[in-house]
């Protein structure tokens, strides 16, 4: 009976080899010493109130990112121990992992890394930074919000837990059937991914529609479409996509666990089911995503050079087009991810040419953030160098990424680990070198001090030389053959030495995120020497800048209006017909959402439904489906979801501030 | 400098398989991919030079330098960089549309030479051959003879798999219940590595096969003596070999049901698919007409 009421769910869930188990315990312990912390400093209601169930995008934003942090070091564990095994199983030698482990270490790296780091990075520094240059004081449904977030958590910690609990598939990060299918792979390991996923992903999803209404709806007074900064562009472009794309995935997740959990067919083998048909529509969201990740990142750049240019972003309209028709495109092009699955000639060249054409909307962005440094006065700050690091690598994997787009080209790369070394150089060079940007860059807007320049420029070489040291060998290895995703391999192939250089590029990038820990560590011990007084370290251009540092949590006293695309280096330099908010003393009251625990036990009762249908639990399951329900019910029956702060509160704040300045 | 230094020293004497083709469709292949790479140089280098030149000479410390902080457009520069890489994408293109039906490959190869077929069938985890022609059957080894178009007829008993020769050129998913084509042609003699390209499972990493191109005479020599190969592979051997296994050793069979092949593609069409008899070798099912033969013609 008991075993019965646990599903699955079996005490040989815990018990894995040995480094598992060390894996375990550091969790463990990880959790453990969280825990007893926030004991010891009787932090459990500060947590809870300042920061859990707060509706404040800022808040939420840094939550995002410690998160994703967290899911960085693990993400970059997997890569650690994948590269190690490489260099060591050759010929007789095994190597320190078994196929199916090593299988399922790569499968968590890549979901990891791209649900878990680089979405929560992006909603992250978007819920830090969107409002604020916006003009507005919230996203436009800021419980929703909160809701998506405890979502992330969710599928991130379900992720997690498919360590501790049983394991994760052995099938790569797209799963792709028949092998994801109960038939090959019988085990717990597929549910885990695709129902931490499917929770994260919806997450994803409602936070796609509440960006779009944010800033279609909350722009300030002024700011038509045309003079929104080109972030807020690639934003929308990219929630756009989010709207359009995890819709996809979020059916196809449901079919396969269908064919899981009920014994459907919709991509199995027999029976009429069509393993073709997943890889379609699991690219159709897959190649979307590249773009959503991506634009965000073109966005921060496009700040980044015009602030440490001090000069206008070149060719705005061009920017603006060139956002829209990658947004477009990037639903035109899936095909080329499987090219080599036997469509004629015609599919092939029409989805390999629409894949080129994106190359010249993304070549015009280079092109205008060269010409915004030309006639400017460039400052190499760290988010700069990153920019610089990003021109260095995201070209050459542009190269690359051409050549695979023709179909003849890519029959002989596909699968190979230049196309692994391909994607990670957009990843990595595009993506994650643009959130660092954003990341220095914003840091004391939402701080309120600098973080530490010479640890910064430190982690960016190490990052850089880690990255080309780590991903040069594997466009070699490509060229000689090797495919992706193998565990062993035979000597005579002349691999292994490649393989030894890739992992050590795996530590430089390793000491990277050492020097990035500690640049965090340090900037906060010195904070009282950063300190951003004037709230405009970088003599700004954008409205973020113009209110105090931290911002204050109704972002502005008075909403701002603007006359130019550069609304606050217009304020400052400009013939002034904006107004400077911090000019007026005539303050009303703000109202503003109060905090909100349902998100929290919304996402919950979520992930105990997804847990209890990895296990089979299905008492569980109705528990968690009836539990979210009830949550909504109440949380949507409660009409007094907002408090007013008066208008002597924001003096009395706004006060403190200007004297602030005043003194410096 | 060191760096690049150690990386030459790495580089030394290794074997770069798909840049040193041994095949018709992988030396086009190769053609290509160089004519890829140099156009895009035209937008590349322009990229790198003036990111140097642009940061450097307006770097904020150098007060000789021009600076015009509120100019932001020009109506005739930006429609450079727009028309230009435009142009080189429509060169591209055409490029891509020709090469995608020169090097289809679906598409037969162009020789006096009679074409040979072969059946690939990706099993759990090995590679089964079937010489139709010739009636014999190879696990994980291949042999042909060199400057004759081989047709492999390419199918799947076991989660998707990807048949690649990288010296021959081109690759191709095997899936179940589905019967895809890669032609290819090997222009000289040699022993080249095959594999999967494709994650199918625990094994995958074991799915590597030879494949060795002859002259016609040492093939026909090889084929004589295969076929003394006491083994037959019939349907019970076919579901022994079926069975999963790992890293296993190339292995022969002397002569062959012929009707397998068509019974593996087609058992997943058709759940009732009788198994195929083994006594009635000389007389496959057509079945070809019913299974997904030719996808060319999806969607258009």
């Amino acid at each position: 009976m008991l075993a019965n009421i646990f599903g699955k769910l079996t005490l040989k869930a815990v018990q894995h080899g040995p480094i598992i188990a060390v894996a375990q315990l550091t969790m463990l312990l990880g959790v453990l010493s969280a825990i007893g912390l926030l004991f010891y400093l009787k932090r459990w209601k500060w947590l809870w109130k300042e920061w859990l169930t707060s509706l404040d995008p800022k808040k939420i934003g840094v939550m995002y990112i410690v998160v994703a942090v967290g899911m960085l070091l693990r993400g970059t564990t997997d890569a650690a121990m994948m590269r190690a095994q490489q260099s060591m199983s050759v010929g007789t030698s095994n190597g320190f992992l078994t196929s199916d482990h090593f299988q399922q270490i790569f499968t968590a790296h890549g979901t990891i890394m791209i649900f878990f780091v680089a979405m929560g990075l992006m909603f992250g520094l978007l819920n830090l930074v969107v409002p604020l240059m916006l003009g507005s004081r919230d996203v436009a449904f800021p419980f929703m919000n909160s809701t998506s977030f405890w979502l992330y958590v969710g599928g991130a910690v379900l992720i997690n837990l498919s360590l501790v609990l049983g394991q994760i598939g052995a099938t790569g990060w797209l799963a792709y059937p028949p092998l994801s299918e109960l038939a090959y792979s019988p085990g717990v390991g597929v549910d885990y991914w695709i129902w931490s996923i499917q929770i994260a992903g919806i997450g994803s999803l409602l936070s796609g529609i509440n960006f779009i209404v944010t800033i279609l709806k909350m722009r300030c007074k002024g700011m038509d479409l045309m003079k929104m900064p080109i972030f807020l562009w690639t934003v929308l472009g990219s929630m756009s996509l989010v709207a359009f794309a995890f819709p996809i995935l979020t059916a196809t997740l449901a079919m396969l666990s269908l064919d899981r959990t009920l014994g459907m067919h919709f991509f199995t083998s027999d029976s009429g089911g069509n393993a073709m048909m997943y890889v379609n529509l699991i690219w159709a969201w897959g190649h979307p995503e590249v773009y959503i990740l991506i634009l965000p990142a073109f966005g921060i750049f496009s700040e980044v050079v015009a602030t440490f240019s001090q000069k206008r972003l070149f060719g705005y309209k061009s920017m603006v087009w060139a956002t829209a028709g990658i947004t477009v495109l990037s639903f035109t092009v899936w095909l080329h991810h499987f090219f080599t699955m036997g469509a004629g000639p015609n599919i092939n060249a029409f989805f390999g040419i629409m894949t080129m054409v994106i190359a010249v909307p993304t070549g015009v962005k280079v092109f205008n953030w060269l010409f915004t440094m030309n006639h400017g006065r460039v400052h190499f700050n760290t988010p700069l160098l990153w920019f610089f690091g990003f021109i260095a690598t995201f070209t050459l994997g542009g190269v690359a990424g051409v050549l695979m787009s023709v179909p003849a080209i890519d029959f002989q790369v596909h699968n190979s680990l230049f196309l692994v070394a391909h994607f990670h150089t957009m990843i990595i060079g595009g993506v994650v070198f643009g959130y660092f940007a954003g990341i220095a860059y914003w840091f004391p807007k939402v701080f309120g001090f600098k973080l530490n320049e010479q640890l910064g420029r430190y982690a960016f070489w190490c990052w850089t030389i880690g990255f080309l040291t780590a991903f040069v060998p594997l466009y070699i290895l490509g060229m000689m053959g090797a495919t992706r995703r193998l565990d062993h391999y035979d000597a005579s192939m002349g691999w292994q030495s490649l393989f030894i250089v890739a992992g050590v590029g795996v530590l430089i990038i390793g000491l990277g995120i050492a020097f990035q820990v500690l640049q965090m560590i340090v900037s906060i011990k010195q904070r009282k020497s950063n300190l951003d007084i004037t709230g405009d370290p970088w003599n700004g251009r954008t409205l973020e800048w113009s209110t105090s540092s931290p911002a204050p949590f109704y972002n502005f006293a008075i909403l701002p209006e603007v006359h130019d695309r550069d609304a606050f280096w217009d304020m400052k330099y400009g013939s002034s017909k904006s107004t400077k908010s911090t000019n007026y003393t005539n303050y009303t009251d703000i109202s503003l959402p109060k905090n909100s625990s349902a998100g929290i036990f919304i996402a919950t009762f979520a992930s105990l439904f997804a847990f209890s249908m990895v296990w089979h639990i299905f008492w569980l399951g109705i528990l968690g489906i009836v539990g979210v329900l009830v949550c909504l019910i109440i949380r949507l029956s409660d009409d007094e979801t907002e408090y007013i702060v008066s208008a002597e509160t924001i003096a009395k704040n706004e006060s403190i501030n200007l004297s602030k300045k005043a003194t410096h | 400098m060191g760096l690049g230094f150690t990386i030459l020293l790495l580089l030394k004497g290794k074997h770069y398989s798909v840049l040193d083709p041994k095949g018709f469709i992988g030396l086009r292949e190769r053609k290509l991919m160089i004519t890829a790479t140099l156009m895009s140089m035209i937008v590349v280098l322009p990229v790198f030079i003036m990111t140097v030149f642009f940061a450097w000479n307006y770097r904020a410390t150098n007060k000789n330098a021009v600076y015009k902080p509120d100019w932001d457009h020009n109506i005739a520069i930006e429609t450079v960089w727009w028309t230009v890489p435009l142009i080189l994408i429509v060169i591209l293109g055409v490029m891509t549309w020709q090469s995608s039906y020169e090097l289809n490959p679906y598409k037969p190869i162009n020789s006096t030479v009679k074409p040979m077929t072969i059946q690939v069938v990706a099993l759990d985890w090995k590679w089964l051959f079937i010489y139709p022609e010739q009636n014999i059957a190879t696990v994980n080894y291949i042999q042909f003879p060199e400057n004759t178009p081989i047709d492999f007829e390419i199918t799947s008993d076991a989660p998707m798999n990807s048949f690649w020769i990288p010296q021959l050129g081109g690759q191709m998913y095997a899936m179940a219940g589905m019967r895809t084509h890669l032609h290819l042609l090997a222009n000289s003699l040699g022993q080249f590595n095959g594999s999967s390209a494709n994650i199918s499972g625990k094994g995958f990493s074991g799915m590597k096969f030879l494949a060795v191109s002859t002259t016609r005479l040492d093939f026909d020599k090889w084929v004589q003596s295969t076929k003394q190969t006491p083994e037959v592979l019939n349907i019970e051997q076919y579901q022994v070999l079926a069975k999963p296994s790992q890293n296993i050793p190339p292995s022969y069979y002397g002569s062959t049901d012929k009707t397998i092949y068509n019974w593996v593609v087609m058992k997943y069409m058709m759940p009732n698919t009788k198994m195929p008899i083994s006594k009635d070798q000389n007389n496959p099912t057509e079945t070809d007409n019913m299974n997904h033969d030719n996808m060319q013609g999806m969607g258009m």
